[in-house]
């Protein structure tokens, strides 16, 4: 029985965690939240991309580090404490799994490379309006190299370079691989409630595209993505989850009310008990997905709903307890309780809501049950 | 990351398993209730076989009569057992707690005298610590032992003993000195059960059962000779008492989703339209007791991974008992109602799984309070875990027989 990360990978938390405490601090998160007209950091992305992160599940002969999947996950929950205000989630987990799933060895080498670079950032395009998206909801049009449509909102669309696009294509849905980087595609940039990332209305006229993987196959394809990044996000979640518990801790030992310390008062120990009961419960569900997906197993599609499931209740507790726990100045803008706010509002629809996911979960029991 | 055992463990997994074979027969399907008390016999021995065959103290001490072997060899031989219905239930409090704590403090001879007798099954024990007016503030009990030349008297009362109706010693904490703060006028004793003045009651619980007793004691004589630690260290013995506290490895005594998936299949829903478990709000409750579930088995592979590697898992595992009796409360109080009026027939011939939603239902209020209640875990989690402070305690630098005690 071995169910935890090895010394390999805990030393690489561990370097990535100094590193994100440096680059990646609250103030490198504010220049991003601040600033209107910036949707990533740039000095951090060229770093993260230095330090070979963008490569760590990318194959060799592609650039990358060719390590797996729980490296992947390691850098996840720390990218997802730090907050980082970079398209990491949207390259890695999302653009990069289609194309290693899907993409022909010709696809992955041109774009790969660039991912390990970090010249390309990818996005993946599936929501077109309010509400889950089902396969007879998709109206973008993808004509065999022509894709016309509109994406709404594409999460880090307003400055990637290349998106996986889900499309119909004659009777049946396809995912498409489109260049973004063409007067064909109009860019606008959206408000949102976490603006520590970037969103963008996508709207294609006819722009150049070419399909990833079989036509007809684009619904199946893109729910193997979102199992893989659901896995992958939940380390972010877990990792963010975390955050607010300690900031939660360190607030309710430095806090005096009524002339003692608010953490030697019940009301805040259970609520911070109950913080970290439910940030356990996803980390133990979120290492079961890890290993699924690490080794392909067939039992990925429920060990990625039920972590998704848990981390989203998890890291929307923390974040709207912790802001409990901080009274009156948990309220203020220069707190930092409304960045993990924001961004577990993000994280917990990104890639489908938790009613989606518990959906998902409960027909892959029943489907498991029946069998 | 992978879930095998490695070498060693997997040729002790199936060295165990094939003596459970030949001992117990083939593996059992899923238990259903009984109480504890009606197989003693059987328990006694499939307990001395199992000494026998050297499966009983793996990981203490040789001289003691252990194997001296890692805990993780604990947990795997647990794991066997429990598929077999071994039914070991009365001996978990005495070998898990009594007895190591018999090791760590008594004398040499009387170490000898009984952990043997208790590792064949020979004799069985009990934990005297709860009092009527002293449940989570297990420090303020009452029951006084007076000093009479070599032996000591007691008079008092104990509540909630697992098995005190069979069992033939208990560890006893008792009140030596109401003059100083309540936890230093605490001494720890071995009574003999069957000693004149010691009587057993049965608790008759809210769901009908009977699985804990009241102990009396008026003036039953302890020799001196029976003491654990030193006069006023018992707060302290009784610590190692409750660090010993066996590693459980089961998951809760109850349903699980998978029999309220298979009973949602079959019931109709409240709209009228198709199955219970095509309604969206019953779906997204399974989702949730589905996460619940496996995190906490999951959970458990973490901590035989740190078994594994020698490290000694902490009050963390206080999460497990919070979630499983908050589960089951929850999921048979789904059940019960998702039947609607039918769901109120509890009779075993009728009600679905032979009325196991229902005994959850009547098992899990109790769940919630015994080994700790979920108000003294989550302290224990936000203390021990988080770090936090200690409340504010009146009680500090107060002599106990000073201190109120309400009714």
């Amino acid at each position: 029985m071995n169910f935890d990360f090895s010394d390999d990978q805990k030393m690489l938390r561990d370097q990535a965690r100094k590193f994100l405490d440096e680059k990646s601090s609250r103030q490198v998160v504010r220049g991003v939240l601040n600033d209107d007209a910036v949707s990533f950091d740039k000095a951090l992305w060229k770093g993260v991309a230095e330090q070979g992160w963008l490569g760590v599940s990318i194959p060799e002969e592609l650039g990358g580090l060719g390590l797996g999947r729980l490296e992947l996950c390691v850098l996840a929950e720390e990218i997802g404490r730090a907050v980082a205000p970079i398209p990491f989630s949207s390259t890695l987990y999302f653009f990069t799994e289609a194309l290693l799933t899907s993409g022909s060895p010709a696809q992955q080498a041109k774009v790969l490379p660039g991912v390990v670079a970090g010249d390309v950032i990818g996005a993946f395009a599936v929501s077109e309006g309010p509400g889950a998206p089902s396969p007879s909801s998709i109206e973008a049009q993808f004509d065999g190299s022509k894709l016309t449509g509109v994406k709404i909102p594409v999460t880090d669309g307003d400055i990637a370079t290349h998106a996986v696009v889900l499309a119909r294509e004659g009777q049946g849905l396809s995912l498409v691989l489109v260049d973004l980087r063409q007067a064909a595609i109009k860019r606008e940039t959206l408000k949102t409630l976490d603006p520590t990332r970037g969103h963008a209305k996508l709207t294609f006229d006819k722009a150049n595209a070419e399909r990833l993987g079989k036509a007809g196959e684009g619904w199946d394809l893109a729910e193997a993505v979102l199992d893989r990044a659901a896995i992958l996000i939940a380390f972010e979640q877990i990792g963010g989850s975390q955050s607010c518990l300690e900031m939660s801790i360190d607030y309710a030992k430095n806090r005096y009310a009524f002339s003692r310390q608010i953490g030697s008062y019940q009301a805040i120990k259970h609520k911070l008990a109950d913080m970290y009961v439910g940030i356990e419960l996803a980390r133990s569900n979120a290492y079961y997905g890890a290993w699924a997906l690490s080794t392909q197993s067939a039992q990925m599609p429920i060990a990625a709903a039920a972590a998704r499931v848990a981390a989203s209740d998890a890291y929307y507790f923390a974040a709207k307890e912790n802001i409990q726990a901080h009274g009156g100045m948990g309220y203020t803008w220069e707190v930092d309780c409304h960045l993990f706010y924001r961004r577990a509002k993000l994280l917990a629809v990104q890639c489908g809501g938790p009613g989606t996911w518990k959906e998902k979960l409960v027909r892959r029991l029943e489907l498991k049950n029946a069998a | 990351m992978d879930f095998n055992d490695s070498s060693e463990e997997a040729a002790f997994r199936a060295e165990a398993r094939a003596w459970l074979e030949k001992t117990l027969g083939p593996p059992a399907s899923r238990q259903t209730a009984r109480s504890e008390g009606d197989g003693i016999p059987a328990s006694k021995a499939y307990q001395a076989k199992k000494a026998a065959a050297g499966y009983v103290g793996l990981t203490w001490r040789k001289e003691v009569g252990g194997r001296e072997l890692p805990p993780i060899f604990q947990v795997i031989f647990s794991q066997e057992e429990q598929k077999f219905q071994a039914p070991v239930a009365p001996f978990g409090i005495g070998l898990g707690m009594c007895i190591p704590t018999v090791i760590a403090f008594h004398s040499a001879d009387k170490i000898k005298r009984y952990v043997g007798p208790a590792l064949r099954g020979e004799e069985i024990w009990c934990q005297l610590f709860s009092e009527p007016s002293a449940g989570s503030d297990v420090a303020g009990l009452k029951t006084k032992a007076v000093r009479d030349g070599d032996d000591w008297i007691v008079n008092g009362q104990k509540v909630w003993t697992s098995g005190a109706h069979y069992c033939d010693y208990g560890i006893l904490l008792v009140r030596t000195n109401p003059e100083k703060e309540k936890h230093k006028g605490l001494t720890m004793f071995v009574v003999n059960m069957k000693a004149p003045g010691v009587e057993v009651r049965p608790i008759h619980q809210m769901s009908g059962g009977s699985n804990f007793n009241e102990v009396y004691f008026t003036d039953v004589r302890i020799s001196d000779s029976e003491r654990l630690g030193e006069i006023g260290n018992g707060w302290n013995v009784a610590l190692v008492t409750l660090m010993n506290e066996r590693l459980a490895v089961g998951g809760s005594a109850g349903p699980e989703y998978a029999e309220i998936l298979e009973l949602a299949r079959n019931t109709p829903s409240p709209s009228g339209k198709g199955s219970l478990l095509q309604d969206q709000a019953f779906r997204e409750k399974l989702a949730g007791w589905y996460v619940s579930a496996e995190g906490y088995t999951l959970g458990k592979y973490r901590t035989m991974t740190a078994l594994s590697k020698g490290q000694t898992p902490g009050p963390e595992n206080s999460i497990g008992k919070l979630l499983n009796a908050n589960r089951m409360q929850d999921l048979a109080n789904s059940a019960i109602e998702a039947e609607d009026h039918f769901g109120i027939i509890s009779d075993p011939d009728i009600a679905a799984l032979q009325g196991a939603f229902h005994n959850a239902y009547m098992w899990a209020p109790g769940l919630r309070i015994a080994g700790g209640t979920d108000e003294i875990l989550r302290n224990i989690i936000a203390e021990r875990v988080l770090g936090l402070p200690q409340d504010v305690r009146v009680d500090k630098g107060v002599a106990y027989k000073d201190l109120p005690t309400g009714r």
